[in-house]
C-alpha cells in the first residue's frame, strides 16, 4: 500500500460553510421493498456507489467477494456491498435489514434495505417503520407478485405516503415499455385503496445503472425524473410540528430533592415556557416552568426534541404517562381497535395475554376479537380465528390499565404500539392503532363501600386461589374434591371450579383447538378472581395445558393470593389410569386435539406446588396443601400485626 | 413560524431518547468507554440526556494493555474532570500467559483481551445493558445491527434472528443472564461525528491531530512505536513523521496515516476527500472477511 499524504488542507471557512449546508438539508428516510431477487440490494449498492459513498478500499474488496460470492458472472455485484452477513452472502438473499447513509447536494438519506423473502417480512417492517418513503420493485420479467403486494400493505399501514415504483431489470425485456405500462397499470390497480399520496413509476436496471442516477438513453420514451431526482425532491413531512403537543414522559429525572424533571422526547407539537399542559391519564394540569437543557433553559421547544420539562406544581406524574395540550388532548382508554402485523412463528390467539408497548409505557393485553384478516391479493376481508406469521388484521385489544393514544392515522408516534410474548420475550406483533372502544369509555369502575376485604373479614379467611393443573386424569378433581371437604368441615368457605363442568354452562361454545383453550382458561380465570373479590377460596381443577394462560391467572390475582398446584402424573400413568376411557380412543385417533396426545403439555416451571402422585394417598396430598394455606395465613397475620413497613 | 431541527440535532435527540430508555428499563447499565472519538461523542451525550443529573450508570473500559499511552492519560483526565466512576477491567488470565499483538497477532490478542475480557467484565458486575459507540456506517455487519442489540447469556448475537425493531419502540425484556447491547450513535455518520465533535467543542484524544511521531512501517502500514515492548526487524527503522490517527485501538494494531491536519476543520477537510475508509486503519477488519460479524458473535462489541 502506499501512503498518499492525504491532500487539501481547505482553509477552515470552506469546510465550515460546508458543514453549515450540511446541517439544513432534509433528510429522507426511505426503504427498498418488494420480493425476492427482484434487485433491492442491487440497487442500494448502486445508490452509494454512484454517489461515491464507496471507499477505495471498500471497492477493492467489493470486486474480491463478487469473484467469491457473487451473482453476476464477471461483473461487480452491487448486492455485495449491502449484504453484509456472512449467511446472505453464501446464500446470495438478504436476511436482515441493513441501514446505509448517503448524501446528495440537496439531501441526506437513510435507507434500510430490507429482505424480499416472505419468512423475513418482521424485518422488512422493522425497516419500513421509520420510513416516508418506499421503493417497491417489480422484476420487470415477473411482474407484480405476492410479496409485491405484501410488503406495499405493510408499508401502507406503517403510515407510508410515498412510493416509488421500481420496474426494475428492465434491461432483461428489451427496455420495452409495453411491459413497463402493463406493470404499472396492474400496480395502480392494486395500490388504489392503499392510500398512498404518491406513486412515482419508474424503469430502471439496478445492475447497470439506467435511470438510477443518470438518464437512460436506452429509455428514452421515459420523460418523468431519475430515481436520484425524485428523491432529492419528493416532499418530506415536517408535519408533526403543527400537531397538538404530545410528550411521552420517559424518565423521571430526580438527583435532587429541589429538582424533579419529566424527560422525554416531543412526540408532537411544541411547548414554550409558561404553556399549560395537561396529565393525560389523571386530567390535571400544571404550567411549564421550565424547559432544561444542557446548554441552558430553552423558551420552546419542537417535535423531534429531547428535553427535560420542569412544572410549576407538584402533580403525580410517572413513565408512561403523557404530558397534552388541554384542549386537545389524546384518548384515554383500555379497549381500542388496531391494524395488527403478526411477526411470530406461534400464532397471535385471542384471549391469551401479551405485553403491549407504546414508546414509553407498558400494559397486560389480550386480543379480545380478531375481527378480520386482510387478504395480501385483494386487500379483502376474511374471517380468521388466529393470526400467523406475517399475517395482517384488525383485532379488538384490551389492556389491564388504561393507556394515553391517539389514532396512528394521526400520529405515528402516539398511535403505534408492539406486542410482546410474556414467556420468550420475543417481539411478536406490531401494531397501530385506530379508535378507542365506546365500551371503554362508558363502562367506569364502581366503587363499592363493602369490599373484598370486608368480605372475606366476615368469613374469617384470606381469599386463595387454588390452581390445579396437569393432564387429563392426573388426579386434579379427586385431590381438588377433597381438599374443598377439609376446608370446609374447618369451616372455610370455598368454591370448585371444574373443568368438566363449566364448559357444560359459562363455556358450552367453546371447543378444543387452542384459542378455543385459551378462551376458557381467561374466562376461568375472570371468574375466579370474581370469587376471590367475594372473599372465597377457590379451587380450579382444570388442565389448563399453557403457560402462559396460567400466567395470565396468576397476574388477575392480588400478589400471594395465587397458588399454582401441579398436579404431577407421568403421562403413561394417566393412560393406564385412563378414568373416562379417554386416552383409549384418542390414541385410537378418535378424539382430536387432546391434551398430551396430539396437543402440548407445558408443565409449570416455579409451581407453588408440585405434587407427585405416584406413591402418595390423596389424603397426604391434601395435607400438603392444607398446611402451605396455614403457614400463608400465619405469615399474613405476623406481618399485619407487625405494623407494615 | 416553523423551525425545523437540524440535521445534528435530530441525530442528537435520537441518541439521548436512546440514552434515557436504558436508564429508565435496566436495573444494571454500564457504558463501553474505548477512549477514542466516537466515546467522546457517546459521553458528551450521556452528558446531555440526564443533565443536571449525572450519567446513572458507571463507564467501564476494558483495557488490552496495549492502547497508546496517550489514551490512557485522556481516560484518566477525563474521569477525573467530568466525575464519572470509572471501571478499569483487564483479563488477568491474558495478562498471565502474555497475549500480545506481536507474538500471537491481532485475532488471537483481540479474543483474549478484548473480547474475553469484555465477556469478564460484564458478568463480573452482571450488567444487564452495555452502551457502546458503533455506527452502522463503520462495517457492513454494523449495518445489519440493531440499536437495542440482543445477547444471549453466553453474550453471542444471533445475526440471523434479531428482534423485530419497530418505531422508537424498543423491546428491552430479558431473562436472567440475557443483555442487551445499546447504540446510541447507530445512525450517525464518521462525518457526523467529526461535526458534531466541532460543534460541540468536545475533547478528543490528541492522538487525532498530526504531529511528527516515531513510526515504523510495518506490513503496510504506520506503527507508532509507544513503547519498548514493541521490538523492531531487521530491516526496520524508527522514523519521525507527520502524522496522526483517524481511529484508535492497541498501538500494534492501528495504522498512522500520514497527514499534516492538526485542527478539527483541517481533519474535516481530508475526510471530505479521503479515499479509503476509516477502518482501513485498523488490521482487525482486515484479517478474514466477515471477521466482524465473527467476532460480534463471540460477544465482541
Ligand atoms: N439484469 C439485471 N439483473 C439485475 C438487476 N438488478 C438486480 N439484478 C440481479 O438480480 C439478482 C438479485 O439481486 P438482489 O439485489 O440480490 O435482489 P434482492 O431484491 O435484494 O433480493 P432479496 O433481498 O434476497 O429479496 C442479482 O444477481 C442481481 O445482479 C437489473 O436491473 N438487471
Ligand atoms: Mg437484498
Amino acid at each position: 500500500m502506499r501512503h498518499v499524504p492525504a491532500k487539501t488542507l481547505e482553509p477552515s471557512n470552506e469546510v465550515r460553510d460546508y458543514l453549515a449546508a450540511q446541517e439544513k438539508k432534509s433528510l429522507l428516510r426511505f426503504l427498498t421493498c418488494g420480493s425476492v431477487d427482484d434487485g433491492k440490494s442491487t440497487l442500494i449498492g448502486r445508490l452509494l456507489s454512484d454517489t461515491k459513498q464507496i471507499f477505495e478500499d471498500q471497492l477493492a474488496a467489493l470486486e474480491r467477494d463478487s469473484r467469491k460470492h457473487g451473482t453476476t458472472g464477471e461483473d461487480v455485484d452491487f448486492a455485495l456491498l449491502v449484504d453484509g452477513l456472512e449467511a446472505e452472502r453464501e446464500q446470495g438473499i438478504t436476511i436482515d435489514v441493513a441501514y446505509r447513509f448517503f448524501a446528495t447536494p440537496k439531501r441526506k438519506f437513510i435507507v434500510a434495505d430490507t429482505p424480499g423473502h416472505e419468512q423475513y417480512t418482521r424485518n422488512m417492517a422493522t425497516g419500513a417503520s421509520t420510513a416516508d418513503l418506499a421503493i417497491v420493485l417489480v422484476d420487470a420479467r415477473q411482474g407484480v407478485l405476492r410479496q409485491t403486494r405484501r410488503h406495499s400493505i405493510i408499508a401502507s399501514l406503517l403510515g407510508i405516503r410515498h412510493i416509488v415504483l421500481a420496474v426494475n431489470k428492465i434491461d432483461l425485456v428489451g427496455f420495452d415499455r409495453v411491459t413497463f405500462d402493463r406493470i404499472v397499470a396492474e400496480y395502480r390497480d392494486f395500490a388504489r385503496d392503499l392510500g398512498f399520496e404518491s406513486i412515482m413509476p419508474i424503469p430502471m436496471s439496478a445492475r447497470y445503472g439506467d435511470n438510477v442516477s443518470a438518464r437512460s438513453e436506452r429509455l428514452a420514451w421515459y420523460q418523468g425524473p431519475t430515481l436520484i431526482e425524485h428523491l432529492e425532491t419528493v416532499p418530506v413531512g415536517s408535519a408533526s410540528a403543527e400537531q397538538p403537543f404530545r410528550f411521552p414522559v420517559q424518565y423521571v429525572n430526580r438527583p435532587n430533592l429541589d429538582f424533579r424533571g419529566f424527560a422525554g422526547t416531543i412526540a408532537s407539537g411544541s411547548i414554550s415556557r409558561g404553556d399549560e399542559v395537561v396529565v393525560a391519564k389523571s386530567g390535571r394540569s400544571a404550567h411549564v416552568k421550565r424547559i432544561v437543557s444542557y446548554g441552558g433553559d430553552l423558551q420552546k421547544a419542537i417535535a423531534g426534541q429531547a428535553v427535560t420539562l420542569v412544572l410549576d406544581e407538584e402533580v403525580e406524574v410517572s413513565r408512561g404517562n403523557m404530558l397534552v395540550q388541554p384542549d386537545a388532548r389524546p384518548q384515554v382508554s383500555d379497549q381500542f381497535a388496531a391494524n395488527l402485523v403478526w411477526f411470530d412463528e406461534q400464532a397471535l390467539l385471542p384471549g391469551r395475554s401479551y405485553i403491549l408497548r407504546t414508546e414509553t409505557d407498558e400494559a397486560s393485553a389480550t386480543v379480545t376479537e380478531l375481527k378480520h384478516r386482510l387478504n395480501i391479493n385483494d386487500f379483502g376481508e376474511e374471517a380468521a380465528k388466529s393470526l400467523e406469521m406475517n399475517e395482517v388484521g384488525v383485532v379488538n385489544i384490551s389492556t389491564r390499565t388504561p393507556i394515553a393514544f391517539d389514532a396512528f392515522a394521526e400520529n405515528r408516534s402516539t398511535g403505534a404500539f408492539i406486542l410482546i410474548d410474556r414467556i420468550t420475550n420475543a417481539t411478536v406483533g406490531a401494531g397501530m392503532i385506530q379508535h378507542a372502544l365506546r365500551r371503554a369509555e362508558n363502562i367506569h369502575w364502581q366503587s363499592l363501600d363493602i369490599d373484598k376485604r370486608a368480605r372475606s373479614d366476615m368469613k374469617h379467611q384470606r381469599p386463595a386461589v387454588f390452581w390445579f393443573t396437569g393432564l387429563s386424569g392426573s388426579g386434579k378433581s379427586t385431590i381438588a374434591n377433597l381438599l374443598e371437604k377439609k376446608l370446609a368441615a374447618t369451616g372455610r368457605h370455598t368454591y370448585l371450579l371444574d373443568g368438566d363442568n363449566v364448559r357444560h354452562g359459562l363455556n358450552r361454545d367453546l371447543g378444543f383447538t387452542d384459542a378455543d383453550r385459551v378462551e376458557n382458561i381467561r374466562r376461568v380465570a375472570e371468574v375466579a378472581k370474581l370469587m376471590t373479590d367475594a372473599g372465597l377460596i377457590v379451587l380450579v381443577s382444570f388442565i389448563s395445558p399453557f403457560r402462559a394462560e396460567r400466567r395470565l391467572a396468576r397476574e388477575l390475582m392480588a400478589g400471594g393470593e395465587f397458588v399454582e398446584v401441579f398436579v404431577d402424573t407421568p403421562f403413561e400413568e394417566c393412560a393406564r389410569r385412563d378414568p373416562k376411557g379417554l386416552y383409549a380412543r384418542a390414541l385410537r385417533g378418535e378424539i382430536k386435539n387432546f391434551t398430551g396426545v396430539d396437543s402440548p403439555y407445558e408443565p409449570p416451571e416455579n409451581p407453588e406446588i408440585r405434587l407427585q402422585t405416584i406413591g402418595r394417598t390423596v389424603e397426604e396430598m391434601v395435607d400438603i396443601l392444607d398446611d402451605w394455606l396455614a403457614e400463608r395465613d400465619k405469615a399474613e397475620t405476623q406481618y399485619e400485626s407487625g405494623g407494615g413497613i | 413560524m416553523t423551525m425545523a431541527l437540524t440535521h445534528l440535532q435530530r441525530l442528537e435527540a435520537e441518541s439521548i431518547h436512546i440514552f434515557r430508555e436504558v436508564a429508565a428499563n435496566f436495573s444494571k447499565p454500564v457504558m463501553l468507554y474505548s477512549v477514542g472519538k466516537d466515546s467522546s461523542v457517546l459521553m458528551h451525550l450521556a452528558m446531555k440526556a440526564f443533565y443536571p443529573a449525572k450519567p446513572p450508570f458507571p463507564f467501564l473500559h476494558v483495557d488490552t494493555t496495549w492502547k497508546f499511552r496517550e489514551m490512557i492519560a485522556f481516560r484518566d483526565q477525563m474521569a477525573e474532570k467530568l466525575g464519572f466512576d470509572l471501571l478499569v477491567h483487564v483479563n488477568e488470565d491474558g495478562v498471565r500467559d502474555n497475549i500480545n499483538p506481536f507474538d500471537h497477532g491481532s485475532n488471537v490478542h483481540t479474543h483474549v483481551m478484548k473480547t474475553v475480557g469484555l465477556r469478564q467484565a460484564l458478568d463480573k458486575y452482571g450488567f444487564d445493558a452495555a452502551f457502546g459507540g458503533a455506527r452502522r456506517d463503520e462495517e457492513k455487519s454494523r449495518a445489519k445491527e440493531r440499536i437495542f442489540s440482543f445477547r444471549n447469556a453466553s453474550h453471542a448475537w444471533d445475526p440471523k434472528n434479531q428482534r423485530p425493531e419497530m418505531w422508537n419502540i424498543y423491546n428491552t425484556r430479558i431473562a436472567a443472564g440475557e443483555s442487551i447491547r445499546v447504540f446510541p450513535l447507530s445512525n450517525w455518520t464518521e462525518l457526523d461525528i467529526w461535526q458534531y465533535i466541532l460543534q460541540e467543542d468536545i475533547p478528543i484524544v490528541p492522538l487525532y491531530f498530526a504531529k511528527e511521531r516515531p513510526v515504523v512501517e510495518r506490513d503496510g502500514m504506520l506503527i507508532l512505536k509507544d513503547d519498548d515492548r514493541m521490538k523492531l526487524r531487521p530491516d526496520e527503522v524508527v522514523e519521525n513523521r507527520l502524522v496522526r490517527f483517524r481511529t484508535l485501538g492497541c498501538y500494534p494494531l492501528t495504522g498512522a496515516i500520514e497527514s499534516s491536519a492538526d485542527t478539527l476543520e483541517a481533519i474535516v477537510g481530508e475526510m471530505l476527500t479521503a479515499r479509503t475508509s476509516e477502518r482501513q486503519g485498523r488490521l482487525i477488519d482486515r484479517d478474514e472477511a466477515g471477521s466482524m460479524e465473527k467476532k460480534k458473535r463471540e460477544g465482541y462489541f
